[in-house]
């Protein structure tokens, strides 16, 4: 039996986790709450090895506990602020396949006789192993170690269907009839349908799968937790699954994105950026100089980046864009939407770290009157943040989200990878507008050569 | 504990959950997430928990796999939101900071 006073400082620790989630949900409170769970979950753990509940394989236990505590320091310390997504990716499905784990070991110790711990055994190892491979597929997706386009496979949503449903067979026998080599099968299931389930998805809504499948894993630690017997992982993993469908919820709404067209839209085949181009309309393109000139003798300019921004990993030449500008005497601010870049609130940690000082950044309502008496917008890689449609068109998908007003400016200027639509799938008429100039290519590339003709001026 | 009481817990931390996130700026989203993805990497303690209870090999290796994984959630979670959060000192000049700190 846990002593009282380990039990009190699991309590402790719980409240910690608690004040986590809510210092986290105001910029001032954020890093403090941070760090308050860090404390927490230092706490259990502490209190776990001085608790006297006996523990074998001490040494090996400790090993463990190093080497990890020591990759996921260095890994998170040396990730560079573009790739962070993927790492947090890879972290939660390392915690899913922990718990899956887990339930494993647990099943081979005590075996089944007690059904509803084996019910919650299966379920952890079911979540747990789902979260874990689709974590792996997403991080793969973001480290752009494989297509972050949607992958249909021929006849997909049958096979997923299919594998779905030998998974929740599966489940069930395994909780009547306990056999191991029941419990293995289901563990490769899942394996299985957490890709199936991740793949379809494309590059764009890769964040609102990984936020899914956070609470995904929250959840299978809660359930470890009743299998364990222990409060502190049901409160912990609880509350991570409970806040991460909240937040899936929340950013899915941002990006103006209802929740099942992201996860199953390409079963369907109408994922994000699949929709072929409107066809052939005139389109007024420049080169480098043309956008140099028109932003080096402006007034004011207003920088708009979005996702293509980050993917070229511009941010750095952006800010050297800025400062050019600002040395001749242009007012230049950054408009913020906050769905830009791979995750909400993303952009502004990029261009933190690309040390963009903090005041030039504007966040949506604060820019938004600037725009009619703004010069230039340039628009770096964003598309469906700027776009009118969810303004006016009623059938569009992003229909009602909040958009930058780049359309009030005197002139815009797009820097564009092609015409391909945004993630939303439709056409921006502001492309076609005479006020519009586009500058094909890569953002960086095109970036630099704007920096270069500038110096020139 | 009983189920009963264990459920309990489970469904109140539902709505603790729930009620904490409920009005988070979406500049927040990605460091909020990234915050209760450290959270349960506390899957950890679970981890320990079972590796010390075993005494078969196979057990022992899953145990210790789990163990390591768990740590490397847990340490690397929370490591990583804060870099992130540093990143959202408002202050004049965003100074580039990639040492120092930590959780």
């Amino acid at each position: 039996m846990t002593p009282t006073w380990v039990q009190l400082a699991n309590l402790l620790a719980a409240v910690l986790f608690i004040f986590a989630l809510k210092g986290l949900s105001s910029p001032k409170s954020a890093r403090n709450g941070n760090l308050l769970g860090a404390a927490g979950a230092l706490l259990a753990t502490a209190v776990l090895f001085v608790s006297g509940i006996p523990l074998a394989n001490i040494l090996l236990i400790l090993a463990a506990v190093l080497v990890g505590s020591a990759i996921g320091w260095i890994s998170a310390r040396r990730v560079q602020m573009t790739q962070m997504p993927q790492l947090v990716a890879l972290f939660n499905g390392v915690g899913g396949g922990a718990a899956a784990l887990v339930a494993v070991i647990e099943y081979l110790e005590v075996g089944g006789a007690n059904k509803i711990s084996l019910a919650a055994t299966v379920f952890t190892v079911v979540i747990g192993s789902v979260s874990f491979s689709g974590s792996i597929i997403t991080f793969l997706k973001l480290q752009e170690l494989m297509t972050s386009r949607p992958v249909t496979i021929p006849a997909g949503k049958w096979v997923t269907m299919l594998v779905a449903a030998l998974t929740v067979v599966g489940a069930v026998w395994l909780v009547i009839s306990p056999q191991v080599w029941l419990l293995v099968a289901l563990l490769l299931l899942s394996l299985i349908f957490g890709m199936l389930f991740v793949l379809p998805v494309g590059g764009a809504d890769v964040p609102i799968v990984i936020s899914l499948l956070n609470a995904f894993t929250g959840l299978s630690v809660a359930a470890s937790g009743y299998v364990l017997g222990n409060v502190l992982l049901i409160i912990a993993g609880t509350l991570v699954g409970a806040s991460g469908t909240l937040l899936t919820k929340e950013m899915a709404k941002a990006m103006g994105r209802p929740i099942t067209s992201t996860l199953f839209g390409a079963f369907n085949g109408t994922t994000a950026g699949n929709t072929s181009t409107g066809g052939d309309r005139p389109v007024r393109s420049g080169g480098p100089n043309d956008v140099a000139i028109m932003l080096g003798f402006a007034n004011k300019v207003i920088l708009v980046p979005g996702y293509g921004l980050a993917v070229a990993q511009a941010q750095g030449t952006l800010r050297e864009l800025a400062d050019l500008l600002t040395a001749r005497g242009v007012e230049v601010d950054y408009a913020i939407h906050p769905v830009a870049g791979r995750m909400p609130g993303h952009m502004n940690v990029l261009l933190a770290e690309a040390s963009v000082p903090y005041e030039q950044l504007k966040e949506m309502d604060e820019i938004n009157p600037e725009f009619a008496s703004t010069d230039v917008v340039l628009v770096v890689g964003a598309n469906d943040v700027v776009n009118p449609a969810a303004r006016t068109d009623k059938s569009a998908p992003i229909y009602g989200m909040p958009i930058l007003n780049v359309d009030q400016a005197q002139q815009v200027v797009f820097l564009k990878r092609s015409m391909r639509p945004g993630f939303a799938g439709i056409e921006n008429e502001i492309l076609y507008d005479q006020k519009t100039m586009l500058l094909f290519g890569d953002a960086k590339d095109s970036l630099n050569k704007v920096v270069s003709s500038l110096k020139n001026l | 504990m009983d189920g009963v009481a264990l459920l309990t817990i489970f469904i109140l931390s539902i709505f603790v959950g729930f009620e904490v996130v409920s009005k988070v700026s979406t500049v927040l989203h990605t460091p909020l997430m990234s915050g209760a993805n450290a959270i349960h990497g506390i899957v950890l303690i679970g981890g320990i928990t079972v590796t010390g209870a075993a005494t078969h090999p196979l057990e022992i290796t899953l145990g210790v796999i789990a163990t390591l994984l768990g740590a490397i959630n847990l340490v690397g979670g929370f490591v990583v939101t804060d870099r992130m959060l540093e990143m959202f000192k408002p202050k004049k000049s965003v100074a580039r900071s990639d040492d120092g700190g930590g959780a």
